[in-house]
């Protein structure tokens, strides 16, 4: 078959499109340039998508303040444990679950793929997890959505579709359930694990509000729910912190609009930077759930 | 081989057992103790006298279906989310059918990239973004300045907020739907559209007679699915955004929840709005696995 024309129609639609995509991300870029602008600029309304009067006294002020630096700290401990402890318990519950032979293995499913369908809500999981004493405390951010239940599942289907004779060879050779699932089973998972791991790591990462009803005192705040309370009341916290002379100086170049774009910025920027594999596993995912058990 | 009883079952499986028994205990503890939670619902609760706070029966649900600010949040869950769900199908569904349409792949993974990216960010960055952007000073309103327009209120307007909140939901979500039908699309045999074009097919006509027929399932799935969403209009969108001025038609039943039983610490109330939605979003979800499973063929278990 010969090879069909460009036509003035595929002109307009790859240039048509081609806005609307840029437009999807303009906002950022803007951001980015408010956030290396000095606030004379900014508030003058000159700052488009390039920095107006280059400074970086936003990303100064990050660094100096600590504020920042502490919720970012805490964030990261949080996603490494976090992320661990859903691998964790979605690789051990959903191996046993793929297993027909299992006995109550009925049961068993439906008593996780209950809690997808009712909840007891907000308010008695917030008395249960005060009640147990984890409020300020990591615990708190991480136990309670300890065992996402629909990325177990969707790790179970995987792993019933694995043929079974790899497991068989093992048990021959004399091995146990443990060590078939650590040593046979656990390489296999490759992809579906990459997936379900990158989902745990950016729930965990954007997650603001465990932070902001767990957390009484601000200064264990993960980065997140720092991010959101920047957003109500920079501009006060700015004035407050105005006392020392070295801060002074780069005060003088910022404002609470700078340094909310430079913070936001950052708290973007792990996101971005694992957006490649996120992008490649997350639209495959899209076809291992539904991979029928 | 001979069938084993049932003590020897146990036996040679109890390292399965094993393996069940920290994902059994920690949603026993995280998921299950929370339904009995549910029982303050129906109590005068208070925090000293714990569960076994007096016993009040309907009278927190009559409360609250008697509180015109409640029935109110209501409304504006449903005429948000329903929008959000509708145009969260149109506009992707559009979109993916346009960039099926270009010519160069290497254009269309690029604009792919830059579509998706807003899908993972917080909602609390997003909102930081979009608060400078939509700002009576931001560069949303400096453009409709330069092009003659009046500025809009964009998220102070009672009017205009549910809006603003339903575009930016579908700008931040959009790219994860557009992916999804782009690889139901790309399932498609493409002799289909070779002999559609032989037989002298316009491209309009190979969209409206070969792709979307062919994209319905998809469609179909994607919709059923997001039916059990219809209470969750966005609590993390809408929370950082909202302001009491545009709590008439932006307040949601889970900003209104967070309000009453967080900062209020009315638990008891909280608790009845809650056990409310759950068991209306339940229905829902069994609901949509069902069609789902009988439209589409699509089942998780």
């Amino acid at each position: 078959m010969e090879k069909k024309k460009i036509t003035v129609f595929d002109i307009i639609l790859a240039v048509g499109l081609g806005v609307v995509c840029i437009t999807c991300i303009l906002p950022f870029i803007h951001l980015l340039a408010v956030s290396f602008s000095s606030s004379a600029a900014v508030s003058a309304g000159k700052v488009g998508f390039l920095p107006v009067e280059f400074t970086m006294a936003s990303y100064e002020y990050v660094i100096s303040g600590g504020r920042f630096l502490r919720a970012m700290t805490i964030s990261v401990e949080r996603v490494f444990w976090g992320t661990l402890l859903n691998l964790a318990l979605m690789v051990l519950t959903a191996y046993p679950l793929s297993k027909d032979e299992l006995l109550g293995r009925k049961f068993f499913v439906a008593f996780f793929f209950i809690t997808m369908l009712i909840g007891g809500g907000m308010i008695p999981t917030y008395l249960l997890v005060s009640k147990l004493g984890l409020k300020d405390t990591i615990w708190a951010l991480i136990l309670p959505g300890a065992m996402p239940v629909y990325n177990m599942i969707i790790l179970m289907n995987f792993v019933r579709g694995l043929p079974h004779e790899i497991e068989e060879a093992a048990w021959i050779d004399g091995a146990n359930a443990f060590q078939t699932l650590v040593l046979v089973i656990f390489p296999l998972l490759g992809p579906s694990l990459a997936t379900v791991g990158l989902f745990s790591m950016v729930n965990h990462w954007n997650d603001w509000f465990n932070g902001m009803i767990y957390m009484s005192e601000p200064l264990n705040y993960p980065l997140q729910t720092y991010l959101q309370t920047l957003l109500v009341d920079f501009e006060q916290l700015l004035q407050s912190s105005s006392s020392t002379g070295d801060i002074q100086a780069i005060l003088s170049k910022m404002s609470a609009r700078t340094g909310r774009a430079a913070q936001l910025f950052l708290g973007a920027l792990p996101i971005m930077m694992v957006y490649p594999f996120l992008q490649k596993y997350f639209t495959k995912g899209l076809t291992i759930g539904s991979v029928k058990g | 081989m001979k069938k084993k009883s049932f003590a020897e079952t146990i036996k040679s499986q109890w390292q399965y057992y094993a393996m069940l028994l920290p994902g059994v205990v920690i949603t026993f503890i995280f998921c299950y103790i929370p339904l009995y939670g549910v029982i303050i619902a129906f109590e005068d609760y208070n925090v000293s006298a714990g569960f076994s706070s007096p016993w009040v029966g309907l009278k927190n649900f009559t409360y609250l279906f008697s509180q015109p600010t409640f029935v109110r949040t209501i409304w504006n869950t449903l005429f948000i989310s329903v929008w959000k769900l509708a145009l969260g199908v149109v506009v992707p569904v559009t979109f993916a059918i346009l960039l099926n349409e270009m010519r160069s792949n290497k254009l269309k993974r690029f604009y792919q990239t830059l579509i998706y990216i807003p899908n993972f960010l917080s909602w609390i960055i997003m909102a930081g973004v979009l608060m400078d952007i939509l700002a009576s000073d931001g560069a949303i309103n400096m453009i409709l300045h330069s092009l003659g327009f009046e500025s809009v209120n964009f998220l102070g307007s009672a009017s205009v907020f549910p809006w603003t909140m339903i575009i930016s939901d579908i700008w931040k979500g959009f790219g994860y739907g557009t992916v999804v039908y782009l690889a139901a699309l790309t399932g498609i045999d493409p002799g289909l559209y070779e002999s559609a074009y032989m037989d002298g097919a316009t491209r309009w006509q190979q969209i409206v007679k070969i792709t979307i027929p062919l994209l319905m399932p998809t469609i179909i799935l994607m919709t059923i699915l997001s039916l059990g969403n219809v209470l969750n209009a966005g609590f993390d969108q809408i929370y950082n955004m909202y302001s009491p001025a545009v709590w008439e038609t932006g307040d949601i039943i889970d900003t209104y929840v967070y309000r009453l039983g967080i900062v209020q610490a009315q638990y008891a109330v909280g608790a009845a709005v809650g056990l409310f939605k759950s068991l209306i979003s339940a229905v829902l979800v069994i609901v949509s696995y069902v069609l789902a499973d009988k439209l589409a063929g699509y089942r998780i278990l």
